[in-house]
């Protein structure tokens, strides 16, 4: 199951904000410049620290949207947690041209490498994407042809993040897009709101039969649901990567 | 030199002693995994202790069961900087499991079904540090939190308390298991921020 990552040390390096954009009415894409950023795989996250003038600090984990480039630019987006302590500063108050303090890359193992070539399913629920969307750019700059689909789950039309890419990446064939709604879908659409099925696993997703490699991220019920799902429809447990983030909501 | 936050203060707390560096108090439980939830039948469930050749001891749910049981009370440390405070599980002792076992060992790698693995030394798994557990909060373990049973070490951070564990290879020497490999700590103590390779 495990597979060799050449990972060096990780150290708190210095990154500026030079853009910022909201994604949506609660998620804002941080574009950091890291002049010695040692490079990341698709798929890995960086740890975040703020520091208070007082010396408090706090550090919190955010995947990596942004493909590997040679700009020493990386994005992150963040969706702003009601008690939040981190995400509400990183949404709302950081403006373009403040600095602050990150480290990575981290993780080896829910991550994408151009030298996979067999196809590719994603799984993305909310800011679930952050991570997948950093694969999908990456498949686009580099010479992979591995086929890509993602599926991706959102409360209501308005919380899709990367909106405009993402349609232009499905317009020019790098992936193969489908939205799904928990709780309002666009005007005519076919299906009602609701979580992912068994239904849409079999119309929307690449069949166990083509071996995909899955990757599944969001909450943490929805990747139970999902990954659940794939299992069912005859997909092996081993070609299943996950990440989960949030609370169960079962104490059990 | 950290760079100062401009207009951030923070959500503090009080200064809790029983909180390792870096870490923030949860009352959720959430849950991390590298794949999907295993749900495992009674009936196919064992744990092997063995030591890289051959099988030294062997239980079957039913045989594991009938081993002596204890209630642990035991903050838990998520290397994703989570904490969770008094939490109370039952499980079977490892100085139980491994009271008849001779070996001159000083590692442990233990295995999960799934094909998870986390490596830990000898040391830190005898003396009523480790269990294998199989109740939490007085309910059996859900399969998402690594039920019917789990390793659990509290004293390290959390994803060496490995979820669905089904054994244990006996090493003389030391090897990283999956998330080891994978950039995290080979040994991962959390009052020593063990959190990734080389800390």
């Amino acid at each position: 199951m495990a597979r060799t990552a050449i990972l060096g040390r990780v150290t708190w390096r210095v990154g500026k904000a030079v853009a910022l954009y909201d994604e949506t009415a609660s998620a804002r894409t941080l574009t950091l410049e890291v002049p010695d950023w040692p490079g990341h795989v698709p798929g890995q996250h960086v740890e975040v620290r703020l520091t208070a003038p007082d010396g408090y600090s706090a550090v919190r984990s955010y995947s990596i949207a942004s493909a590997p480039n040679s700009e020493n630019r990386l994005e992150i987006t963040v969706e702003r947690l009601p008690n939040g302590e981190v995400s509400p500063y990183l949404a709302q108050e950081l403006i373009v041209g403040d600095e602050l303090e990150l480290r990575g890359p981290i993780g080896g193992w829910f991550v994408w490498r151009p030298e996979q070539i067999e196809p590719i399913q994603l799984i993305a629920g909310g800011s679930g994407i952050v991570p997948l969307m950093a694969m999908i750019r990456s498949r686009t700059s580099s010479t992979s042809g591995a086929p890509f689909r993602l599926l991706y789950s959102v409360r209501e039309p308005a919380s899709v993040f990367y909106r405009e890419e993402l349609r232009s990446l499905a317009d020019r064939g790098i992936v193969r897009i489908t939205h799904a709604y928990t709780r309002a879908v666009p005007q005519d659409w076919s299906r009602p709101p609701g979580r992912i099925n068994a239904d849409l696993i079999a119309n929307a997703t690449f069949p166990s039969t083509l071996s995909p490699t899955c990757y599944v991220c969001g909450p943490t019920s929805f990747v139970e649901n999902a990954s659940g799902l794939l299992i069912a429809s005859g997909h092996s447990a081993q070609r299943i990567r996950t990440e989960r983030f949030g609370p169960t909501g079962d104490r059990r | 030199m950290a760079i100062i936050s401009r207009g951030f203060s923070g959500r503090r707390t009080a200064a809790d002693p029983k909180l390792p560096p870096g870490q923030y108090v949860t009352n959720d439980f959430p849950v991390l995994s590298a794949g999907p939830t295993q749900h495992l039948p009674l009936d196919q469930w064992e744990f092997v202790v063995d030591d890289g050749a051959s099988a030294l001891k062997r239980w079957n749910w039913k045989l594991f069961r009938e081993l002596p049981a204890e209630r642990v009370t035991a903050d838990i440390h998520c290397v994703t900087r989570w904490s969770k405070f008094g939490t109370s599980w039952e499980g079977v002792s490892l100085d139980t499991l491994l009271a008849d076992v001779k070996t001159d060992a000083r590692y442990a790698m233990a295995h999960s079904y799934g094909g998870y693995s986390t490596n830990l030394p000898l040391e830190d798994l005898k003396n009523h540090q480790a269990w294998v557990v199989f109740r939490f909060d007085g309910h059996d373990l859900a399969p998402e939190h690594g039920g019917p049973a789990r390793l659990l070490v509290p004293h390290l951070y959390f994803w060496k308390s490995a979820k669905w564990v089904r054994g244990m290879t006996l090493m003389t020497q030391d090897e990283p298991g999956f998330w080891e490999t994978n950039g995290y700590h080979i040994y991962g103590d959390p009052w020593r921020e063990q959190r990734y390779s080389g800390e």
